[in-house]
């Protein structure tokens, strides 16, 4: 009762701040901008149509390139909104009035994250199914396993804001800022490293990119999401980077993930009922 | 249910090497009104904090409405105004006393009457719509005053009540105190305004250094607060000392054979005279004064403070 409470007021905050009104308006910007280039890539393309497999290709590229924006952009806007949420009202005494209530602390903790993480997943869902579907109706492609896929970049940015909220039951904003983007950076890099040293066949850097992804396992995630949405003939060297899957992570790593967001938010709830305000 | 409504034994918050608190040891009976007087950086808000479980002691036990210090359920009963009353700007008055009235755990109709009354109380019915953004300083705080009366508490902790209050404003919380006081509830309240203490409080606690240098009745103040100027012809020592008989803190005035001596019962004038008399001095002045409630602050906690 009281968690939902607080989730009541954490989006009535965001409502209030215009922050849910700018979200939609970038989001349906975002989503204008691509369906427009597709168009027009498209169309180009089919002046001198290059054969469905190749078609196929292109519009798949064309759709993980748009979902790695939103991928990174509901990664960021999950930091952001979240970064502040419990340090900013304990700095400014906010705090004070409220878990005076007959309310535990850790409802608050709970409230806030069930809020936010509606929010983080209703945009995610806004923006990948807006991309799909545009694709959809322009071309007819479409990728496979959507659902998993989305299941999977949910749990990512679900776990980056967990992070986020955590950190800000010890640390102040900005330091918590920081750590919540550095360790996605830093994921992201060993994402990248792996992904170049399983290609190479160079085991250190492979190595390098696990240890990273048990630091913090999103990009791992992205990459699961990426390996379940491209059909297998995708799997081209030529793709490698960000927008590819040419090492895919285990299902082990997935109940990690899964583990690790349920340690983040039992830590957070822990950690802010223990703290001197 | 006892009616100590706050029973604290030995609580002691230190911060690292830091003592914030080294002993605060105290009791509130229902229907009384506590006051708390220490210059900034004494330990008050500290303190209060340790009460409301906002921080945790790192010694001492407490009793908050029967229970222990951290139990929720009586929170429903405690109302408090923090001292830095900042609340959710983005909020309408009238919905921000409505989330404190669902967390204090009030169903609608409840709610509803509460907050009718209480932002009547405080004089902003006409700002119920108004957001506490474009509130002032005052407005907030007597807004924040409502929150704090949401649920009919039994004991109601007040931080620094009427720092930012017109001198209306200021008459207005010293009424609401008299009334709360007259149904039984009981205040604490965390003051430097000296004057506003005097006139609401029943009983006052002097701390300093994290330490509670003396509890007593506003009335055993007045009391005991008799503050004598004698002037004689040549203050000598042993005369200082036989004064001493008669009252405390016996002190040679600055010059012209002035001394200052603090009494607790003025039937005992006459005999001082006598005795300055039979002594063989020259009696000029002997002038008993009663000491405000600031005088005794300043005398036990001493005149140093960084206000």
């Amino acid at each position: 009762m009281s968690i939902l409470i607080i989730s009541r007021l954490t989006i009535r905050e965001a409502q209030r701040r215009r922050l849910l009104l700018v979200a939609l308006i970038m989001g349906i910007l975002f989503l204008t901008v691509f369906g427009v280039g597709f168009h027009y890539i498209r169309r180009d393309m089919l002046l001198f149509p290059p054969g469905e497999q190749q078609e196929n290709f292109i519009y798949g590229f064309l759709l993980t390139a748009g979902l790695y924006a939103t991928n990174l952009l509901v990664t960021i806007v999950a930091v952001l909104i979240s970064v502040t949420t419990l340090s900013g009202e304990v700095e400014s005494h906010i705090i004070d009035a409220i878990v005076t209530k007959p309310i535990h602390r850790w409802e608050v903790v709970l409230g806030k994250w069930l809020a936010f993480a509606l929010m983080v997943l209703v945009y995610l869902l806004l923006l990948t199914v807006g991309l799909m579907l545009i694709v959809y109706w322009q071309s007819g492609f479409r990728f496979e396993n959507i659902a998993y896929g989305l299941v999977m970049m949910t749990l990512g940015a679900l776990l980056v804001l967990s992070l986020s909220i955590a950190g800000g039951t010890r640390l102040s904003t900005l330091a918590n800022g920081v750590l919540s983007f550095m360790l996605f950076a830093v994921a992201f890099l060993g994402g990248l490293v792996e992904q170049i040293g399983g290609f190479i066949r160079n085991e250190a850097a492979v190595n390098i990119g696990i240890v990273t992804s048990l630091i913090l396992p999103a990009d791992a995630l992205w990459k699961k999401a990426l390996s379940a949405f491209q059909p297998r003939s995708f799997s081209s060297p030529m793709m490698a980077g960000p927008f590819a899957a040419t090492t895919e992570p285990s299902t082990l790593m997935i109940v990690y993930s899964v583990v690790y967001l349920v340690a983040l938010v039992l830590f957070a709830m822990w950690s802010f009922t223990r703290r001197d305000l | 249910m006892s009616d100590l409504l706050i029973d604290a034994q030995g609580l002691r918050k230190e911060f690292g090497p830091k003592v914030a608190v080294s002993d605060l040891t105290l009791s509130v009976q229902r229907g009384e009104v506590f006051g708390f007087l220490g210059p900034n950086g004494a330990g008050k808000t500290t303190s209060i904090k340790m009460l409301l479980s906002l921080t945790a002691p790192t010694a001492g036990t407490a009793f908050l409405l029967g229970q222990p210090l951290g139990h929720i359920a009586s929170r429903a009963k405690v109302g408090y105004l923090p001292e830095h009353f900042r609340f959710h700007e983005w909020l309408r008055a009238d919905e921000f006393l409505d989330l404190h009235g669902r967390l204090y755990g009030m169903d609608q109709r409840a709610r509803i009457e509460a907050i009718a009354r209480l932002l009547k109380l405080v004089g902003l019915e006409e700002r119920a719509a108004t957001k506490l953004g474009a509130f002032s300083k005052g407005m907030l705080q007597r807004i924040g005053l409502a929150q704090a009366l949401l649920n009919d508490p039994e004991l109601v902790f007040l931080d620094e009540p009427t720092s930012g209050l017109d001198p209306v404003g200021r008459r207005l919380v010293r009424d609401i105190i008299t009334e709360l006081r007259g149904r039984g509830t009981a205040v604490f309240l965390n003051s430097h305004l000296l004057s506003e203490v005097e006139k609401t409080c029943d009983r006052v606690a002097f701390i300093r250094g994290g330490r509670i240098l003396q509890i007593a009745s506003l009335s055993e103040f007045e009391a005991e607060a008799i503050q004598v100027i004698v002037r004689v012809d040549r203050p000598t020592p042993e005369l200082l000392a036989g004064l001493a008989l008669f009252g405390r803190d016996v002190k040679s005035g600055p010059s012209d054979g002035r001394i200052l001596l603090t009494m607790s019962d003025p039937a005992l004038l006459p005999a001082v005279a006598r005795h300055i008399i039979d002594n063989g001095y020259a009696l000029y002045e002997l002038s008993p004064e009663r000491l405000s409630l600031e005088d005794r602050f300043l005398q036990v906690v001493g005149e140093v403070s960084d206000e």
